[in-house]
């Protein structure tokens, strides 16, 4: 996890701020299910496409999801820019999840 | 295979933790296949329990899976290390580590759940073929998920995904403390589970002391007192109780008490695998009868173990040596190991913990524990005294002959040695006291009780040298045994009156020997004139006759030559002879014999 971070981070100019995100979800529980549309309204709203999400079914590769640490699902890893940040839960409190992704600065934008 | 649905089986069958107190205390273990809640307060001892749960099944060739929710795994394997597992090698291959603490940087959004996880679980449980899963701190989980309903909801979870991944143990451990009212909200989980088992710690006399109790063991009986549980190198020990049956079996065989007087009062010495308590107030050489019981074993090339308190080994074996016992070469060449525990830090538990762990170490046949009610220093009297009868049973069940010390401060040993309530489970009981008379301080030892032997009830005075501990002789005077200056001046009369006795005895025996030896001289000297008799008699035997004869020829030769006198001479001769020989002798029987030759020579 740790290698890939670095790895994008420098693939990723800093200026243009693209936020590299990863969402663990398992299968279709009902809270896995709110947080990839909770996810999507946040990343529509605020980032305007400047963002790379991929969604992991632990099910599917839970080795993957041991690897990368993950613990309970839905999980959203924030890779890049650093610093990286880690939000668990259905990302029903959006607050909390711009906050954590750091959102507010680099888009401008104030948070609702 | 989903054993949930099936109905309940008789007997519940059982897998062992191999935690051999808490098997013992469950009959056999944690429920197979089924979960188990282990509940406490913090450092209560629940996570080494599960740990070292999970690291025996390891041993046994189960592989197992510890989820941590409140613990990294790091520093689960660091506190470990105090025990001798070898965790971070079992950890390698055969025990996987989840570490699901989620650390205090995670955001949290909304609910989640566990189905992610569990998912994760079940991908690591083939890989590394687990038997054994613990959920460690679920408390920690569950407060995150900040609603009862999702609480129960995952707790369902859990328990369904156990059920469809057969696993031999599931373990849950939780921070519940006592009746307080957060436990209201685990209500569901003690509920769900099969087995519950409470941990306490708790301070007693600034002591901490650890307790286990099995609270619900669903289709299965139990132990369900509270038991003490101790943390030795080995992990958790918990004191089960002993089977309600004794079963030892009782040694007919002999071993000295230390010296052969102490051995005659008990009627031949103490029995193998007895137990033996000597009571006394300081200073009555209870060290002593322990340190020659000790060298006795050990000469006998018997393994022995000497444990004190409060003084170090060193110090007693010198002083031991000051009344000519000595233990050094036994030490030095292993048979005996001494050791020597400091009262103030620990309590009555850990003291037993250490003296298990020198058993099996040591593997004694004798052991000493001097002063065993040291043990009551810390942690109060109702530990110290479960503790001291547990020894004595151990003791007994290992075989091992033993003798205890206590310490009393009064002088009424009924009273007194009751203290660490061990008077009566001991097999014998030697007490040392003062007997204050005629100025003088003097060691007295009785022998209050002997189990199945006949044993000497007279108080004895007990005596130090350097050659070692020594009951005096017995001197009563007016009922009492005599002691100190009072035996001494006793010991001297009686001396005193031996020595007139001997000297009478000498003095007559001299007078008979003079006697015998005059007359001896008497037989002497007849027996010499019989063999002079004898021999003269020899010259007149048969042979000589012949002699006799041809001088008479030669004599009628003569005459003949001379043709002269007639033949009467000889005769004549004859007569003068005889007559010489009774002048000489004088003894009836020369004179008899003078006769008879006189008969003989016409």
């Amino acid at each position: 996890m740790r290698r890939r971070k670095k790895d994008r981070a420098a693939a990723v100019p800093a200026v243009t701020t693209v936020v590299v995100i990863c969402l663990y979800i398992a299968d279709s529980a009902p809270n896995s299910v709110r947080a990839i549309a909770n996810l999507e309204a946040i990343c529509n709203e605020h980032l305007k496409g400047n963002f790379r999400l991929e969604i992991i079914d632990v099910l599917e590769s839970p080795q993957r999801a041991l690897a990368d640490g993950i613990v309970v699902t839905p999980s959203l890893a924030k890779l890049s820019p650093l610093p990286a940040a880690r939000v668990v839960g259905n990302l029903s409190d959006r607050a909390s999840v711009l906050r954590a992704l750091g959102i507010r600065k680099p888009v401008g934008e104030s948070v609702q | 295979m989903n054993s949930r649905k099936k109905p309940i089986r008789q007997p519940l069958p059982k897998i062992a933790t191999g935690i051999e107190g808490f098997d013992a205390l469950s009959h056999g273990g944690l429920p197979r296949n089924r979960i188990s809640l282990l509940k406490g307060g913090p450092g209560s001892g629940k996570t080494v329990f599960a740990l070292q749960s999970l690291v025996n099944a390891v041993r046994r060739r189960e592989p197992g899976i510890f989820v941590a929710f409140e613990e990294s795994t790091k520093q689960i394997i660091a506190n470990a290390g105090s025990f001798d597992w070898g965790l971070p090698a079992i950890a390698r291959n055969k025990l996987f580590f989840m570490d699901a603490h989620l650390s205090p940087e995670v955001v949290q959004s909304g609910e989640f759940d566990l189905s992610g996880m569990l998912a994760m679980l079940k991908a690591k449980k083939e890989e590394i073929g687990a038997r054994w899963i613990v959920f460690d701190g679920i408390d920690v989980l569950l407060t995150l998920l900040q609603n009862p309903m999702s609480e129960m909801r995952e707790i369902y979870r859990i328990r369904d995904w156990l059920a469809a991944n057969d696993v031999n143990a599931a373990i849950i451990t939780a921070k519940i403390d006592g009746d307080g009212s957060a436990m209201l909200n685990y209500g569901f989980l003690q509920f769900m589970v099969d087995c519950v088992v409470r941990f306490e710690r708790r301070l007693e006399y600034g002591v901490a002391l650890h307790r286990i109790q099995i609270t619900k063991y669903r289709g299965s009986d139990f132990a369900a007192g509270e038991y003490p549980v101790s943390f030795g190198p080995a992990g958790m020990e918990v004191d089960a109780p002993e089977p309600a049956e004794i079963k030892q079996i009782a040694s007919g065989e002999r071993v000295s008490a230390g010296f052969e007087r102490l051995d005659t009062m008990l009627g031949g010495g103490l029995f193998r695998g007895s137990s033996t308590l000597i009571t006394g107030v300081p200073g009555t050489s209870k060290t002593t009868l322990a340190g020659k019981f000790v060298e006795a074993a050990c000469r006998r090339g018997e393994r022995t173990l000497f444990v004190s308190f409060d003084e170090s080994a060193d110090r007693i074996a010198r002083n031991l040596t000051s009344v000519g016992i000595h233990l050094k070469t036994h030490l030095k060449n292993g048979l005996l190991r001494m050791y020597s525990g400091r009262t103030e830090t620990v309590g009555a538990e850990d003291h037993l913990v250490k003296l298990k762990a020198l058993i099996r170490e040591h593997r004694p046949r004798c052991m000493v524990i001097d002063p065993l009610s040291a043990i009551t220093k810390t942690g109060g009297i109702v530990a110290a005294r479960a503790v001291a009868n547990r020894f004595i049973f151990l003791a007994k069940d290992e075989k091992i002959t033993v003798m205890v010390t206590a310490i009393n401060e009064g002088d009424e040993p009924e009273t007194e040695a009751t203290d660490l309530q061990i008077s009566t489970i001991a097999d014998t009981w030697i007490h040392l006291s003062y007997l204050i008379r005629s100025g003088e301080r003097n060691r007295a030892l009785t022998i209050i009780k002997s189990r199945g032997t006949w044993h000497s009830n007279q108080v004895r005075e007990l005596v130090l040298s350097d050659a070692g501990p020594m009951l005096a002789d017995v001197y009563t005077a007016g009922g009492e045994v005599l002691m100190g200056t009072l035996r001494w001046e006793k010991e001297n009369e009686e001396k005193a009156k031996t020595g007139q006795r001997r000297a009478e005895f000498d003095q007559k025996r001299g007078a008979l020997e003079l006697a015998e030896a005059d007359t001896r001289a008497r037989i002497k000297a007849l027996e010499q004139d019989l063999e002079r008799q004898r021999a003269e008699l020899e010259l007149y035997s048969s042979d000589n006759q012949a002699h006799i004869v041809s001088s008479s020829d030669r004599d009628k030769e003569l005459r003949r030559i001379r043709s002269a006198d007639p033949a009467t001479r000889p005769s004549r001769a004859s007569g003068r002879s005889g007559a010489k020989v009774r002048a000489t002798s004088g003894s009836g029987k020369s004179a008899a014999k003078s006769r008879a030759e006189g008969r003989r020579a016409p």
